[in-house]
């Protein structure tokens, strides 16, 4: 499902964010990156997006070669992409409905049908009474769980999260990794970048280890 | 026979997938429309949300059209006026010396009869006369003469509109024998004529560099509304929206601007026409006329409305062709 073979990106000033990364994940794996702040995670995860360009090398994600796209079609490209940021990147003046159905709206779904859809995504997060709620009213877990609720409401087949546990204790990341083992039993891809440590160890998964931009180790190793 | 029944099946299976494709097509259509009537009104939302400022914004369009808006109206308002007076113009025509009274007399009668003449008055040569001794204070160099050296005059108030016609008018008046001169007051016609196409002009310009101001005017708010948005641009394109997606909602802002501004010119422009009209109806009527103020006519109306969407439109398409386009998630 996305697969990076020989990827390179240097920014302009010769900084070199990921240098040679190789790797495949299959449809439905589901995979932690991690590594030092700085080693290229959020790079990595970028590169899936779109939200940047690889320098050197092939990215490619559901049989796309990302590195060939056009400008015109990244926001389709976006759209099978489900994205989940540490801050959240909720907007604040709209009720969590709205912020769930925006994706729903941008592709041009019926009303009905954002209806129903939204809330089926707010009842996986268990959010469904806070749906008139504004963001700011509700705790960082819970707006963690809105911007997961975002990611996967237009049922991408490939999730990236960037350090989704960041500011939450052990019992909510736990809750978040759940959530993202139950989304991943249904066949979604998922890429999740942490530095928690711990909690990858306990989840028994495939590990990419990224260091000064270049991939360290790829496995199910026990760190 | 094969052939025809693949070229019958072929005909077959083509209606069927054009009336498929046309059937989505109209779907898709409604969609459209529905979605663009959807951002249009989230876009009011959004002016209606700040009021003051939308207030302010459109003021501002308003009152920077309401001014060419107005002076135009005035013009055409003047304009109409002089065409009262076009037809005012009169043709002296200054008769030979030798003339006798029942020639003159036989003459104007052939004037009045024309069909494109008004009215036609006799001066005679004693009427002249004694005018001139009353107004020119020359009665003893008159005396002096022993003769009078005015001519018999005939006044011609022609029937025609423009001065083209009079002039005309005169050509052929000129041409009879009796008529020693022949004169159109016009000149002053003439003048005002040109003085109003130096105004027209002038408020051309000043169209032009007003609509220039209300485009920028536009492109500003909306690029700080952009700058407003910013965070908000940026998740939209981050979860897959289009450049297009993106801009319609500011477009209709934009649009909606030079609406709200248009529409304030007119408010302006007729309630300043109101205030003024009364007292020159006062004045026109010191001049003997039932002159009153012409308001804003619908095609003008539609043309002040209409042109200031555009230049609410230009204004955010500028704005959002060289700000939207800085914005990209990171």
């Amino acid at each position: 499902m996305i697969s990076f073979d020989n990827v390179t990106k240097r920014y302009p000033g010769g900084y070199e964010g990921l240098s040679n990364v190789s790797f495949h994940l299959e449809a439905g794996e589901m995979a932690f990156l991690t590594g030092h702040s700085g080693a290229g995670k959020s790079t990595l995860l970028k590169l899936i997006g779109l939200l940047e360009r690889s320098t050197r090398g092939q990215v490619r994600v559901a049989g796309r070669n990302l590195t060939r796209l056009k400008s015109r079609l990244i926001p389709y490209h976006r759209r099978e992409v489900g994205m989940i940021f540490q801050d959240h990147r909720l907007l604040y003046d709209r009720t969590v409905f709205d912020n769930v159905a925006m994706p729903l709206i941008v592709a041009g779904l019926r009303h009905n049908e954002v209806g129903r859809r939204v809330r089926a995504a707010l009842d996986k997060v268990s959010l469904l009474d806070k749906e008139k709620v504004y963001p700011i009213t509700l705790s960082g877990g819970e707006q963690q769980r809105v911007g997961i609720a975002r990611a996967v409401v237009s049922k991408p087949p490939v999730v990236l999260a960037d350090e989704p546990t960041g500011n939450l204790d052990p019992t909510l990341s736990q809750e978040i990794m759940r959530l993202f083992e139950q989304f991943n039993q249904v066949g979604v891809t998922l890429l999740i970048a942490t530095h928690d440590l711990e909690l990858i160890g306990r989840m028994k998964k495939r590990i990419l280890i990224l260091r000064d931009g270049r991939l360290e180790r790829d496995g199910s190793i026990q760190v | 026979m094969d052939r025809y029944r693949s070229k019958v099946m072929a005909r077959h299976t083509n209606k069927k997938r054009s009336a498929s494709f046309n059937g989505r097509r109209h779907l898709r259509l409604d969609s459209w429309i529905l979605r663009h009537l959807q951002v249009a009104l989230a876009s009011l939302g959004r002016l209606a949300r700040s009021p003051f400022s939308t207030l302010m914004t459109s003021a501002v369009i308003g009152i920077a059209l309401a001014l060419p808006a107005g002076l135009h109206l005035l013009l055409g308002n003047i304009q109409q006026l002089s065409g009262n007076w076009d037809g005012a113009a009169t043709i002296s025509l200054f008769l030979r010396q030798e003339t006798t009274q029942q020639r003159v007399d036989r003459l104007v009668k052939e004037v009045r009869a024309k069909q494109d003449v008004t009215s036609a008055r006799l001066i005679t040569r004693e009427q002249a006369l004694e005018e001139f001794r009353r107004l020119s204070g020359f009665s003893g160099a008159l005396d002096s003469l022993g003769e009078n050296p005015l001519p018999a005059v005939i006044v011609v108030e022609p029937l025609t509109e423009t001065p083209e016609a009079a002039e005309a008018m005169l050509n052929a008046l000129r041409q009879l024998t009796e008529v020693e001169f022949a004169q159109l007051d016009l000149q002053w016609v003439r003048r005002f004529h040109a003085i109003a196409d130096i105004a027209r002009r002038g408020v051309l310009v000043l169209a032009s560099l007003l609509g220039l101001a209300v485009l920028l005017i536009v492109v500003n708010t909306i690029r700080l509304e952009i700058q407003n948005r910013h965070a908000e641009i940026e998740i939209t394109k981050l979860i897959g929206a289009t450049n297009a997606f993106i801009r319609r909602p500011f477009l209709y802002c934009g649009i909606l601007y030079g609406l709200f501004g248009g529409l304030i010119a007119w408010l302006l422009v007729t309630l300043s026409l109101s205030l003024l009209d009364s007292p020159v109806a006062r004045l026109a009527g010191l001049y003997g006329s039932g002159f009153h103020l012409q308001g804003m006519d619908i095609a003008v109306l539609l043309l002040l409305v209409s042109g200031s969407t555009l230049l609410g439109l230009g204004g955010s398409w500028i704005a959002v062709g060289r700000h939207l386009n800085e914005i990209e998630p990171s």
